[in-house]
């Protein structure tokens, strides 16, 4: 059953590319899937009818007990049946029904049998929790397919409510199927109904699965979204809404029926709602001019029935429950997919517009004819002997004694006068002859458009004489409920109770059908109840501005506000925690060495003043002797790697901020007001106190001994590197590396993003001839630049740098491009040696990467845009490209010597002049990291750098572009 | 483990600078708390590694007994490489923001996003969805109404192309 669920998935995925190739014939391809479950299933009819079950599982969550297991007993093997049979004929009916033009006809095909494959792993899952996922999955697949007429309101409004209730009540029964799960100490659904559990908690858990049930079922309070749903194409309400989706509720009703029914509240809330519902339904189906609506709350009525049925707890009335599940199925699905055809051909389904159908469509009205006896419950269909059973299983409850049975037998008898007169309306509106209007003109449509309504009537039609077939299969689930029964499925009973009932029923709704303009007046009349669906809609518009009006409430202050009230929590929670805590370091020093102190009052003293100073670039560097002061205390506790990195970081942080700050005004502005100076410096205090708290207590916390013991001899012997800190990074715990990356990726991307906006300028900018100048002989020529700017003066002499001469003369400093000149090809060989050496010595790619990138910052600041054009002649992205693809590269190819992705590989060799040398995989990886560094640097020098350069020379961030000023001159 | 007091409290000292600059308006401010706080936090890992000792560098000698532990270390030497990445970024927001200003300063500041929020703007954002809601219902109700006699009550499927 797990593979069937699989083929569901792999066919539904592959749909939308057959739908391109096949168009309207990929619903007779798809169709196969379902009718080929269908025969598989009747392959079970033999084990299953003697009370056996089909079972798989599969292990899935075993530390919570769900697996994936599957079981096919009586009831499920119906609803499977009905699932899978019906879902092959409305897609057989779908080629019919759509045109090959039909917008996003793929997507429809493919959501309509992943429909068909949830519904048969509901049905079929033995594991509540798994059911409780299918559940799901066909509420929010229904969503989909409510609201396939994307372009129209009525569709998507809803679709979103048909969403909304089930889903609110699936929300629900979440919490019952847990509660019940827990309680029972077991997932599966089987054992649950077996060994049924009491006890307070188990009745609320029954209750809340009610109320999912219900939902799903469109009983009363929920009905109103079942209507609404109609806005859905027909083959979704005849699949959904007849057969499939609505029975859900019913199903599960059933399925725990004979181990629950006698739960306090069980009983009460499902005979009452169920008569409800059903009385409900049908009063408002009489009055319906829309034929699909007719259905609709016919349908809404007949569920209230149903699960008045499923729902009573006898044996016999669990036996007429499923013949009366599976007759509503066949009748109410042939009758949507009929009106679908009569809509398709005459262009309405307001009956009156509708006249003489029934004369030019004699085989439709045949079939109509047929599944609307069934529904009235006229012999010898099958909606008969449902019915008459019901009737016998109610008596016989009432007169043994049970009060609920009373009210069953009467709420269900007036239910089925008004269910006869409705369906009488029902056909005589859509086949009926009206004087006043000329014959409806009907569009041809191929026969094989009937084909399946057609199949489901015959069945309807057999089953009703043929049902001693059927009778022992559903007998052996009947039998599961307690208290026994003898009563059997069939035809003739003989003179009794229930068939004076049924005739007294068929009597009164042809009456009642008879005398349909006295009962139009008799509905005016009766004031306008409250209406569910507004009252929904109420409810959801007023959930809607709740939230709204909240979120404007504790969202108010910006930035500080939020800030200031997340830190508050932080202080109190954490505050708390440490004012509880009863571990402390074993033993506390002032300092480590006496420079610790000078350093940390250097950096006290700086983050002071850092935080009260009014210029930007002062408090920028104020900020940055604090890192400068991290880098000391990194040097001077054993940390190289740190200290380095840290110190390279740092001073690459003051030149971007440089680069931008150039072009922002020297003091920080305050324009809007400020949060109280007091109150910030109270909240700053605070958070300093209890982090500071916090830090002492997690020193203390330690109970296993570090793992720190074990990684030199990792490093040595897996990753063959000395240095610790790198191995780690580009071997053992590589992972967190490649996020860290792609993480500088995104920021990289992110600040080019943000500069680039009027078009992304991706031209790197060059010089012209650059290629001619490189060469030798040239180098040493002075050439006259036209876009140099020598301000006048002669060019007597040649440049040190490439693009020195394209920089003002008051910009340029001889003393600065000599120096990059002369250093920086030795900064780049550093930082090749730091990459390389990184593995044993401290160092490594972001070392190396940050050395490389400060060079090309001095190239920059020495020669400008030009210059860094000059010096690295690629697109930034480019680079960090291909450091992400050799990281990434390295990842996948260890899966092929290792299976295990990020598993270095070593190479020893001994080298000349450098001895031995061993190199590995994860020094490529390293590289990677290089790169990304480098492309990083580099695209933060060519947005806050070249492009601002750029934009400030064009004038782009002038409040008064030039375009504006030409033309007041002008006019 | 044992910690150095030192170090704690220059750590809470770089966390209330940072907290009471970040609590401001202006986007440079909140970037300037941001490297202080990023500094402090860079710290408490860092005063996990107890005291100090030697480089993590295995040297096969005796001073490998005394190495400090290099698990912080890592953890660190990413979040600074990180720092800088997301320094940098809000850098670029800082001077997009002032950019689309055009008027000095202005866009150097962190707004209220909500204070423009009126009941009639809520109003408005939940328009399509009450709208959807109102055609679906009309449908339902149009299917009952006497009065509508020979118009067309309900769109048919098919002509739902349109």
């Amino acid at each position: 059953m797990a593979t069937i669920l699989l083929t569901f998935a792999a066919l539904s995925a592959l749909t939308p590319i057959l739908t391109r190739w096949l168009s309207l014939r990929v619903f007779y391809v798809i169709a196969l899937l379902p009718a080929t479950v269908f025969g598989y299933t009747l392959t079970q009819t033999r084990a299953v009818s003697t009370g056996g079950a089909i079972t798989e599982s599969v292990p899935w969550i075993p530390a919570l007990g769900i697996s994936l297991s599957f079981r096919v007993d009586t009831l499920a093997w119906l609803l499977a049946l009905v699932v899978t049979g019906v879902g092959a004929l409305v897609l057989v009916y779908c080629a019919r029904y759509f045109s090959a033009d039909e917008p996003a006809l793929g997507r429809f095909a493919a959501v309509l049998l992943a429909f068909a494959g949830a519904m048969y792993g509901l049905v079929t899952s033995d594991d509540i929790v798994v059911m409780f996922i299918f559940w799901e999955i066909t509420s929010v697949l229904s969503y989909i397919l409510i609201g396939h007429y994307t372009f129209k309101r009525a569709s998507r409004g809803a679709a979103l409510q048909a969403l909304l209730v089930t889903t609110f009540g699936g929300l629900i029964m979440l919490i019952g199927v847990v509660i019940l799960a827990v309680e029972a100490g077991t997932t599966s659904l089987a054992a649950i109904v077996a060994d049924p559990v009491t006890g307070p908690a188990t009745t609320w858990s029954v209750l809340l699965i009610l109320v999912g049930a219900l939902s799903k079922s469109a009983l009363v309070p929920f009905h109103f979204w079942l209507p609404a749903a109609m806005a859905a194409p027909t083959p979704v309400s005849a699949y959904l809404h007849a057969a499939a989706m609505v029975k859900a509720g019913i199903y599960l009703v059933a399925r725990l029926a004979p181990g629950y029914a006698d739960t306090p509240g069980w009983m009460p809330v499902l005979v009452t709602l169920g008569v409800v519902t059903m009385l409900v339904g049908a009063w408002r189906s009489l009055r319906q001019y829309d034929l699909k609506l007719v259905l609709a709350y016919g349908t809404v009525s007949q569920l209230g029935f149903l699960m008045v049925v499923v729902g009573f707890g006898t044996r016999d009335a669990a036996l007429a429950g499923v013949a009366l599940l599976l007759a509503h199925a066949l009748y109410k699905s042939a009758l949507f997919l009929t009106v679908g055809i009569i809509d398709h051909r005459a262009g309405t389904r307001d009956w009156r517009q509708l006249s003489g159908v029934g004369r030019n469509a004699p085989v439709l009205a045949v079939i109509a004819l047929l599944s609307v006896a069934s529904m009235a419950g006229i012999p010898p269909l099958l909606g008969f002997v449902a019915k008459e059973s019901v009737f016998t299983a109610f008596l016989e409850a009432g007169l043994a004694g049970d009060g609920w049975g009373w009210v069953a037998l009467v709420g269900t008898v007036v239910g089925s006068v008004l269910t006869v007169a409705y369906s009488a309306r029902f056909f005589w509106g859509a086949f009926g002859t009206r004087v006043s209007l000329a014959d409806t003109a009907l569009h041809p449509a191929r026969w094989d458009f009937q084909l399946a309504p057609g199949l489901l009537a015959v069945a309807t039609l057999l089953l009703g004489p043929l049902v001693f077939l059927l009778d022992p299969v559903l007998v052996s689930y009947a039998d599961t409920v307690p208290g026994g029964g003898d009563y059997h499925l069939a035809l003739w009973h003989g003179f009794e109770p229930a068939l004076a009932l049924s005739a007294v029923v068929l009597l009164l709704g042809a009456v009642l059908f008879w005398k349909r303009p006295g009962v139009a007046r008799l509905q005016g009349t009766v004031p306008a109840y409250i209406d569910a669906g507004q009252g929904y809609g109420s409810t959801v518009r007023g959930i809607d501005r709740a939230a709204a009006r909240i979120t404007h409430f504790a969202q108010q202050g910006g930035l500080p506000q939020y800030l200031s009230t997340i830190l508050v929590v932080f202080v109190l929670a954490l505050g708390c925690a440490a004012f509880v805590n009863r571990s402390w370091p074993e033993e506390v020093v002032l300092w480590d060495y006496p420079g610790q102190v000078v350093i940390a009052l250097i950096m006290g003293v700086a983050a002071v003043m850092a935080a009260r100073v009014g210029e930007r670039i002062t408090a920028v560097l104020l900020a940055g002797v604090t890192g400068y002061g991290l880098v000391a205390f990194f040097a001077f506790h054993g940390a190289p790697d740190l200290a380095l990195t840290q110190a390279l970081v740092e001073t690459m942080t003051i030149v971007v901020f440089v680069l931008v700050l150039r072009r922002l005004p020297q003091k920080i502005a305050q324009h809007s007001r400020p949060m109280h100076r007091r109150r910030r410096v109270l909240i700053g205090v605070l958070v300093g106190a209890v982090m500071g708290t916090i830090g002492v207590i997690a020193l203390g916390a330690r109970e296993a001994p570090s793992i720190a013991a074990e990684l030199p001899r990792l490093a040595v012997e897996e990753g063959h590197g000395r240095n610790i800190v790198n191995v780690m990074l580009v071997d053992i715990r590589a992972w967190d590396t490649m996020g860290e990356i792609s993480v500088l990726i995104v920021v990289a991307t992110g600040v080019a993003s943000l500069l680039f906006v009027s078009g992304r300028n991706a031209v790197v900018p060059r010089l012209r001839d650059s290629r001619k100048r490189r060469s030798l002989p040239h180098r040493r020529k002075v050439v006259a630049d036209p876009a140099a700017s020598s301000e006048g003066h002669a060019v007597t002499r040649q440049s040190w740098l490439l693009a020195g001469r394209t920089v003002a003369e008051k910009d340029r400093s001889i003393m600065l491009e000599v120096l990059v000149r002369l250093l920086f090809y030795p900064a780049m060989i550093v930082s090749v040696y730091l990459l390389i050496a990184g593995h044993n010595a401290p160092g490594g790619g972001f070392a190396g990467g940050l050395i490389a990138g400060l060079a090309l910052v001095s190239r920059y600041l020495a020669g400008g845009r030009y210059e860094l054009g000059e010096a690295v002649p690629v697109d930034p992205g480019k680079i960090l490209g291909l450091g992400i693809v050799l990281a990434v590269g390295m990842a996948v190819v260890s899966l092929f010597f290792s299976g295990i992705p990020l598993e270095s590989a070593y190479f020893e060799t001994t080298v000349p002049v450098l001895g031995p040398l061993s190199f590995g995989t994860s020094t490529i990886f390293d590289i990677g990291v290089y790169l990304v560094v480098v492309g990083l640097v580099l695209d933060i020098l060519r947005s806050l750098g070249s492009e601002v350069d750029r934009q400030q020379e064009a004038g782009e961030t002038e409040p008064h572009p030039q375009s504006e000023q030409g033309a007041v001159v002008a006019g | 483990m044992s910690a150095s007091l030192t170090l704690v409290i220059v750590m809470a000292v770089l966390y209330a600078a940072g907290v009471y600059v970040m609590l401001e308006r202006s986007l440079t401010r909140v970037l300037i708390g941001f490297l202080l706080v990023g500094n402090a936090t860079n710290l408490l890992i860092f005063i996990m590694s107890g005291r100090p000792g030697n480089a993590p560098i295995v040297t096969g000698t005796a001073a490998d007994a005394a190495m400090v532990d290099p698990v912080p270390q890592v953890l660190m030497l990413t979040a600074i490489v990180i720092n800088f990445g997301i320094t940098a970024l809000i850098l670029a927001l800082i001077y997009r923001s002032w950019w689309l200003a055009r008027l000095g300063d202005e866009g150097d500041t962190v707004t209220d996003e909500h204070a423009a929020e009126t009941v009639a703007s809520t109003e408005e954002s939940f328009r399509s969805v009450t709208e959807d809601e109102a055609a679906s219902q009309e449908d339902l109700d149009a299917s009952e109404r006497e009065s509508e006699l020979g118009a067309p009550a309900n769109a048919p499927d098919k002509g739902m192309k349109l």
